[in-house]
C-alpha cells in the first residue's frame, strides 16, 4: 500500500496533469451541448463588462455605418407598413383575428457586444438577458438576415450560437422552387455557407434566394438567409454542393433582434406527443 | 508577498487583458491568430514548482476560454504546455546550465536558444488548440493553415516584445 502511495506521490505531476486534462475534456463535452446554462462564458457579468468596454471603444469606428444601416432599415420598415396599410384599405383581406396567431412572434432588440467570425465555433454575446425575457433556444435575426440561436442567458447578457458555427444548422427553403435544405457553415469563409440536402432533380441556379423554412418554429418562415452563388453537382452525389452568400455580413454585426416564439412550446409539445423525442 | 509574487500576479492580469481585449479582435486574414497568453506560462521562473505551473496554466486557459466561449479548449492546450515546459527546459539546457532565479528569456539565453525553446511549445499549443476547437480532423487543410500562420503571428509578436523589453533594460 505504501509503495502504491509512493508511486502516486512520485508521479504527482503527471497525475495532476491527467486529472486537470480530464476535467478540460469534461468541460469541452459539456459546452458542446446545444443549449446550456453555463456560468463560465462571456454572458458572465464580469466578462461581459470587460468585453463591453472593449466593444465601446471599437464601436466609435463603425458608428457611421451602423447609423446608415439603421436608417435604411427604418425606411424599409416604413415602406412595408405603408404598403400593408394601403392593402388593408383597398382590398378585402381576411385578417387573422386570433391574437395568439397575430402575436406569434415578439421581437427584442439587442446590441452585439462580442462577436467572432474566424473560429470554427463562433459565438455572439449580446447585452440583453433573462430580464428582457430571453431564453435559450430563441432565434436571433438582424435587419439583413438570420444570425443565430440563443445558447445561454445570464441576467443581463446572452450568448448566441452564430450561424458561423460548424455545429449550427438552420432549416431553409429555396424561395423559387420551394425545396427544403439545411444551411450549415463549413468553417472557412465567413461570407459563405453551404446549403445541403437539395436533391438531384431540383434545378438550383446562382441568384436564387434562400429563406428560413419555419419548420423548426425557432425562426419565423421567410427570413432571408442568403443568395446562391455557386452550384455544383458531383457525378454520383445524391445532393448538390451549393454555396450561399450570407445576407448578413457577420464581420460588421452591430444590432440583432431576438425573436420570442410564443407558440413554440405548444408546437413542440404536440410534436413530442405524436412523433416522440427529437434526435 | 515577495516582489516576484507581485510581478507574477500583475503579469497574469496584463497578459489576460491584452489577450481578451486587444488580441482577440486582431485576427489577420481570418487565419492568423495571436495567442500571446502562452507567453505568461513560458516566461515564468525556471525553478517554479511544476504543480503551481500546471495550476496557473489551467487557470489562464480557463479565463481565456470564458471570453472565447470555448470552455475547456484553451485550458487543455495550455495545461499540456505547462506540463511539458519544464521537461523541455531540461532537454535544451544550454552549456553551463541556467543561472539561478532567472526566467527563460531571450536576454538571458540568446536568440537561438529562445527560438528553440518557444517555437516547438507554441506550435504544439496551436496544434492542440485548433484541432480540439474544430472537434477533430475534418477541416484539416484549413486547420493546418490556421496553425501555421498563427504560430508565425504569435512568434513575431513574442520576439518583438522580447526585443523591446531587452532594449529598455540596457538603457
Amino acid at each position: 500500500m505504501n509503495r502504491l502511495f509512493g508511486f502516486f506521490y512520485d508521479n504527482r505531476a503527471f497525475f495532476t496533469f491527467l486529472i486537470l486534462e480530464l476535467m478540460c475534456a469534461w468541460l469541452i463535452v459539456q459546452n458542446n451541448h446545444y443549449q446550456s446554462a453555463s456560468y463560465f462564458n462571456s454572458s458572465n457579468k464580469l466578462a461581459a463588462n470587460i468585453i463591453g468596454f472593449s466593444n465601446g471603444v471599437r464601436e466609435y469606428f463603425s458608428l457611421r455605418v451602423i447609423n446608415r444601416e439603421l436608417a435604411d432599415e427604418n425606411a424599409i420598415l416604413r415602406t412595408k407598413l405603408e404598403q400593408r396599410n394601403q392593402s388593408l384599405y383597398s382590398l378585402e383581406v381576411r385578417e387573422i383575428k386570433d391574437p395568439a396567431i397575430v402575436n406569434r412572434y415578439e421581437y427584442v432588440s439587442a446590441k452585439v457586444v462580442n462577436n467572432t467570425t474566424s473560429l470554427f465555433k463562433n459565438y455572439i454575446t449580446i447585452n440583453r438577458g433573462k430580464d428582457a425575457g430571453i431564453e435559450p433556444g430563441m432565434a436571433a435575426i438582424s435587419s439583413s438576415g438570420v444570425v443565430g440561436k440563443v445558447k445561454s442567458v445570464s441576467k443581463h447578457y446572452s450568448v448566441l450560437i452564430s450561424l458561423l458555427n460548424i455545429d449550427e444548422q438552420v432549416s431553409s427553403v429555396m424561395k423559387r422552387t420551394q425545396n427544403f435544405g439545411t444551411i450549415q457553415w463549413d468553417g472557412d469563409d465567413p461570407r459563405y455557407a453551404n446549403l445541403k440536402y437539395i436533391p438531384r432533380h431540383v434545378k438550383p441556379l446562382p441568384g436564387d434566394t434562400i429563406v428560413t423554412s419555419g419548420y423548426n418554429a425557432v425562426f419565423p418562415a421567410g427570413v432571408l438567409v442568403g443568395i446562391i452563388r455557386k452550384v455544383n453537382l458531383k457525378e454520383e452525389a445524391p445532393f448538390y454542393d451549393i454555396s450561399v452568400e450570407l445576407a448578413q455580413d457577420f464581420t460588421r454585426l452591430a444590432f440583432v433582434e431576438i425573436i420570442k416564439s410564443n407558440l413554440k412550446v405548444e408546437k413542440d409539445s404536440l410534436e413530442l406527443k405524436t412523433i416522440g423525442e427529437p434526435k | 508577498m515577495t516582489r516576484s509574487g507581485i510581478w507574477l500576479v500583475f503579469s497574469f492580469f496584463l497578459y489576460l487583458l491584452a489577450q481578451v481585449m486587444l488580441l482577440k479582435n486582431l485576427v489577420l486574414f481570418n487565419t492568423a491568430f495571436c495567442f500571446l497568453y502562452v507567453a505568461f506560462i513560458l516566461f515564468l521562473p525556471i525553478e517554479i514548482n511544476i504543480l503551481a505551473l500546471m495550476i496557473l496554466g489551467f487557470l489562464t486557459g480557463f479565463v481565456v476560454d470564458i471570453f472565447y466561449n470555448s470552455l475547456g479548449v484553451h485550458a487543455s492546450a495550455l495545461l499540456l504546455i505547462s506540463y511539458l515546459r519544464n521537461h523541455w527546459l531540461n532537454v535544451i539546457t544550454p552549456q553551463g546550465g541556467y543561472d539561478a532565479n532567472t526566467t527563460p528569456t531571450m536576454e538571458a539565453n540568446g536568440t537561438q536558444w529562445f527560438l528553440m525553446y518557444t517555437i516547438p511549445l507554441i506550435l504544439l499549443h496551436h496544434i492542440i488548440l485548433f484541432i480540439v476547437e474544430a472537434g477533430g480532423f475534418h477541416h484539416f487543410g484549413y486547420t493546418s493553415l490556421k496553425i501555421l500562420f498563427s504560430v508565425l503571428f504569435t512568434m513575431t509578436v513574442l520576439v518583438i516584445l522580447q526585443l523591446l523589453t531587452t532594449e529598455r533594460r540596457r538603457i
